[in-house]
């Protein structure tokens, strides 16, 4: 009787769903993005796949970007990248959980708590895991404050500032910097990453490597400095936005987002400009490092020359040299290409980040051609 | 106590208000039925939520799937059976059930899952989550029912020498059916507005992904998750869209509840 | 007669005639077909016992190595420094505080309003008005826990940040309301707020169903004697529905203590070493939202044993605060008999 009513129930809503997983459609027009396809990666697509991916925040614009056109010239192809940070990428890239991992840092090869990751990475993947740097961007320093819209900083004062040294904007530290500005006497609110974060880590090694007296702690995920804590670039971007007197550390597409002032940095060779310019000479300056196609880009922070913006973020795809399905090796290799190709780099400028420099696209290259 | 009223419903309109008018527009579309949002980046616009529904429908009734013979046996039991320190204990767990912290059960399950076992982080494992924290709205919600099915009934079933099990399956179940599915409806909104062990377990996908037990399966909490942190405007206006798709995919499931709760409820 | 919350009065009450149902196996056969079906639902029960043990062992077994590794005292320490795993340093006091701050704000206005919702709803509506009424209550249920987030975040939050500001330069002399340099907002305070909304609904649902339960006697004696409308209520309904009521704090309180998603979106966190404060408008973390602030990052045991261990505080708050509920509940079922 009233219990077959429940069957009743059941098959609708089972029905139901079914229906609408039939008229389910993965495909949407191609936009400006999709423009690309005379790529030079369009020619050898693997045929339909899955790969999934998980690490760093700070890539998430550029590897949405890179995906997508990706996936409008490989029709078939499906990639998904988690952006839940660098640290939880690595985890689980080791747990097997995913295909690749991006991180905002090389593993390391140090133990630490009684892990070392690049160990750790090669006993799950049977082989040595690779890191390969795709994306570099530079972490604006961004303020809001009424009338200032040309703020200088050296490392120095920018390390008093987030070590909560220097409280108020008119300190005579910073209007030294900046003669001729009128800065108010209103209080300094450092906003800082409350998630862990690969750009906390980048930030905070700039500020040891360029000020070393001045910021004392270590680098690190987690911030050791003062000010107050908000989720993901966005929410610290946000934050600066609503408050007068705000200053944080974001990726330069967050800054233009919400179009918040952008501090241009003295590290003794002048005050330089925030520019696509002026990151290249610094990316540029970059130099490869690490064992064969085990790829490490090395930063010189402290760098004094002329014209070259110094707080750079590199992200790694942190991949198996030897993968374990030849399906899946196939659309990495695919994917990382066309991620790697000058097409895709040069189209990540527009939003926020900058081309790998030539000289290192082309070990990238060769590292992702010698996967297996 | 008009005034108190009055101030309840501030923040109801507030949010539905807030909800609709920024996110609103999008649901018209018809795309936004239709299509995944495959290939969609937080800077372009278009692109639907298909995929995200539809995970979060196949999450909630995999949930309830496996939540409601359990509560409502484990209910069953405190009614009709239970006496003593047994049933004061069920009882009591129950209780504590309750107050699991939602990202403690997806912590959990995270362990069991993945640390121990080694399995990929599947829809499955988000369904095992939600079944933690959905039992015991079901437990309760049945007790209740259970409780008003008059014991003339069962005294009549009785006497007719129907055996107990039976009295309960022909008898006391269908007569407390109708209250027993608006509880299950009920406790399934609850779990498909979770988000914490989603977090943990359910990594987002922008792809139609309807396998369980494999690959990654999107849903709105995640889909709301994943952009919420954007501060470009396409970004924004889907965040905004997929929580009213959400709230009015759980309205929907209330309103259900509440229509078998009227058509069938309990005769005195 | 079933709320939005699942939560359950039925067990506060006997049976609707007073009487409790026919339980126990004195109704039982001892046929083939009873054992079988008795056992299922006994073998359902003590499922659920087990799932609840393996949560509790779990949780155990993860944050006890990390506790007895603990180089600070666990309980009072305000330090929170798990990256080094042979010099782990934390403890849970910051996190106890900001816990109990955001949900005592959450219950001070969830609870007389809750209540003062459910009356009307029970005593003062018009018979048309009053089930539509609690469904529009009860709906403030149905919005999930993310959406109260970015709305308290991005909407509600800034429109209350003036009144906020204006409380810190009136009342600021008192610690609880002494300006903590948090901007925009994010405070404790409106975190607090916004759980009130969320656990609303639960207080009203319940109280509610034991306000109509109020025995007609009761009220009608009352008016009889010449109690006004009020006076009824004081000296009737709310003695008869004081347990009630107290236990449907708990349960909206057990609710607030683990509540992860809200808070973590809205709250401001603090910088490690910052300077402690009474104030309601100072940032923090709560025991959830720590855990999902950093749930990405559990890359080592002793590090995750310590998230884990402050999930084991969590726990056990919630399991005392759900206790109570359930002791003022036996109390009152016993008073009723």
């Amino acid at each position: 009787m009233k219990i077959q009513r429940l069957g009743l129930v059941a098959s609708v809503a089972l029905v139901g769903s079914i229906a609408l997983t039939a008229c389910g459609s993965d495909s949407n027009d191609p936009g400006t993005s999709g423009s690309s396809s005379s790529s030079s990666a369009a020619s050898d697509c693997p045929k339909g796949g899955t790969l999934n991916g998980e690490g760093s925040s700070a890539q998430k614009n550029a590897i949405e970007e890179a995906i997508s056109s990706f996936q409008d010239e490989c029709a078939g192809t499906t990639i998904n990248y988690n952006p839940t940070g660098s640290g939880a990428g690595i985890k689980q890239f080791t747990a097997g959980q995913v295909d690749f991992a991006g991180s905002d840092s090389a593993l390391k090869t140090v133990e630490k708590d009684g892990v070392v990751e690049s160990d750790a990475a090669a006993k799950y993947c049977g082989s040595p895991a690779w890191n390969l740097p795709m994306v570099t961007g530079p972490i604006a320093v961004s303020y809001n404050v009424k009338g200032v819209d040309k703020l200088i900083l050296t490392p120095e004062v920018a390390a008093n500032i987030f070590a909560g040294k220097v409280t108020t904007w008119n300190d005579a530290s910073i209007a030294k910097l900046n003669s001729g500005v009128t800065l108010p006497s209103e209080p300094i609110k450092v906003f800082f990453r409350s998630d862990e974060s690969g750009t906390t880590e980048n930030f905070t090694k700039y500020l040891k490597a360029a000020a070393p007296d001045a910021w004392t702690t270590d680098p690190g995920k987690k911030w050791l400095g003062k000010g107050e804590g908000k989720e993901k670039s966005a929410g610290v971007a946000g934050a600066v936005k609503g408050t007068e007197g705000g200053i944080t550390y974001a990726e330069w597409s967050y800054a233009k987002d919400n179009k918040l002032g952008i501090a241009q940095i003295d590290n003794g060779a002048g005050p330089v400009e925030l520019t696509g310019e002026s990151v290249g000479k610094a990316v540029s300056a970059a130099k490869a490092d690490g064992e064969g196609n085990d790829l490490r880009l090395k930063l010189d922070y402290a760098t004094k020359e002329a014209g070259a913006y110094p707080i750079l973020l590199v992200t790694y795809e942190i991949v198996c040299s030897k993968g374990k399905d030849a399906a899946k090796t196939a659309l990495t290799k695919a994917f990382l290409t066309h991620f790697a190709s000058a097409d895709t780099q040069k189209g990540l400028e527009e939003i926020g980040y900058a081309p790998l420099p030539d000289e290192v696209r082309t070990k990238v290259d060769a590292a992702i051609a010698a996967l297996s | 106590m008009w005034g108190a009223f009055l101030l309840a419903l501030v923040p109801l309109l507030w949010i539905l208000w807030t909800v609709v008018s920024k996110g609103g527009h999008l649901l018209l579309d018809s795309q936004w039925w239709t299509n995944s949002q495959k290939g969609i980046t937080a800077r372009r616009e278009g692109g639907g939520a298909i995929h995200a529904i539809q995970g979060t429908l196949i999450q909630g009734l995999t949930t309830a799937v496996i939540s409601v013979p359990i509560g409502v046996m484990t209910a069953i039991y405190l009614v009709e059976y239970g006496r003593g320190r047994l049933a004061k204990a069920v009882s009591f767990m129950v209780d504590i059930l309750t107050g699991v912290p939602s990202i403690v059960a997806g912590l959990f399950i995270y362990a069991l899952w993945v640390t121990t076992f080694g399995f990929q982080r599947v829809g499955f494992a988000v369904c095992l989550a939600l079944v933690l924290l959905m039992v015991p709205v079901v437990v309760r919600s049945t007790e209740e029912m259970l409780k008003l099915v008059p014991n003339e009934l069962r005294e009549a079933a009785y006497a007719l020498g129907v055996p107990k099990w039976k009295t309960i399956v022909k008898v006391v179940l269908p007569t407390a059916f109708s209250g027993i599915i608006t509880g299950v409806l009920l406790g399934l909104a609850r779990v498909m507005g979770e988000t914490a062990p989603l977090l943990i377990l359910g990594p987002y996908s922008k792809s139609i992904a309807t396998d369980l037990f494999s690959g990654l399966m999107p849903t709105l909490p995640t889909m709301i998750n994943q952009d919420r942190t954007e501060s470009l405007q396409p970004a924004v206006d889907r965040v905004w869209a997929a929580a009213l798709t959400l709230i009015l995919l759980i309205l929907l499931l209330n309103l259900a509840g509440r229509v078998i709760a009227r058509l069938g409820s309990v005769k005195k | 007669m079933s709320s939005v919350t699942g939560v359950s009065i039925a067990d506060e009450l006997p049976g609707p005639d007073r009487r409790h149902t026919l339980g126990g196996d004195g109704a039982g056969t001892g046929r083939l077909g009873d054992r079988l079906f008795g056992g299922a639902a006994k073998g359902a029960g003590i499922f659920v016992i087990g799932l609840v043990s393996l949560v509790g062992a779990f949780l155990l077994w993860q944050a006890l190595p990390a506790i007895a590794d603990d180089k600070v005292n666990f309980l009072t320490s305000r330090e929170w420094s798990v990256d080094n795993a042979s010099n782990l340093r934390f403890g849970i006091l910051e996190l106890l505080w900001t816990t109990i701050a955001v949900s005592t704000i959450g219950m001070l206005i969830a609870v007389p309003v809750g209540v003062a919702v459910a009356l009307f709803i029970t005593q003062y509506a018009p018979t048309w008005l009053s089930r539509p009424a609690a469904n529009l209550v009860d709906l403030l249920a149905a919005v999930p826990s993310i959406v109260y987030g970015i709305w308290g975040l991005k909407t509600f939050v800034p429109v209350f940040d003036p009144v906020q500001s204006f409380l810190k330069d009136t009342l600021g002399w008192f610690p609880l309301f002494s300006d903590a340099g948090i901007s925009g907002g994010s405070t404790i305070l409106m975190v607090g707020i916004v759980l009130a909304i969320m656990v609303l609904p639960i207080v009203t649902a319940l109280s509610r169903e034991v306000f109509a339960q109020t025995p007609v006697t009761h009220t009608e004696g009352a008016l009889a004697l010449g109690a006004t409308k009020w006076e009824m209520i004081r000296v009737a309904v709310l003695p008869f529905g004081k347990a009630g009521v107290i236990s449907a704090a708990m349960l909206a309180l057990g609710r607030a203590l683990g509540e992860t998603i809200a808070v973590t979106i809205i709250l401001s966190t603090l910088a490690a070493g910052s300077d402690w404060t009474w104030s309601v408008f100072n940032g923090g973390e709560t025991f959830a939202s720590r855990i999902a602030n950093n749930a990405g990052e559990f890359d080592s045991p002793a590090k995750t044993g310590a998230f884990i261990a402050a999930g084991l505080v969590l726990f056990v708050l919630t399991f005392v605060v759900n206790a109570i509920a359930r002791i003022v509940i036996e109390r009152r079922k016993a008073f009723i008999e």
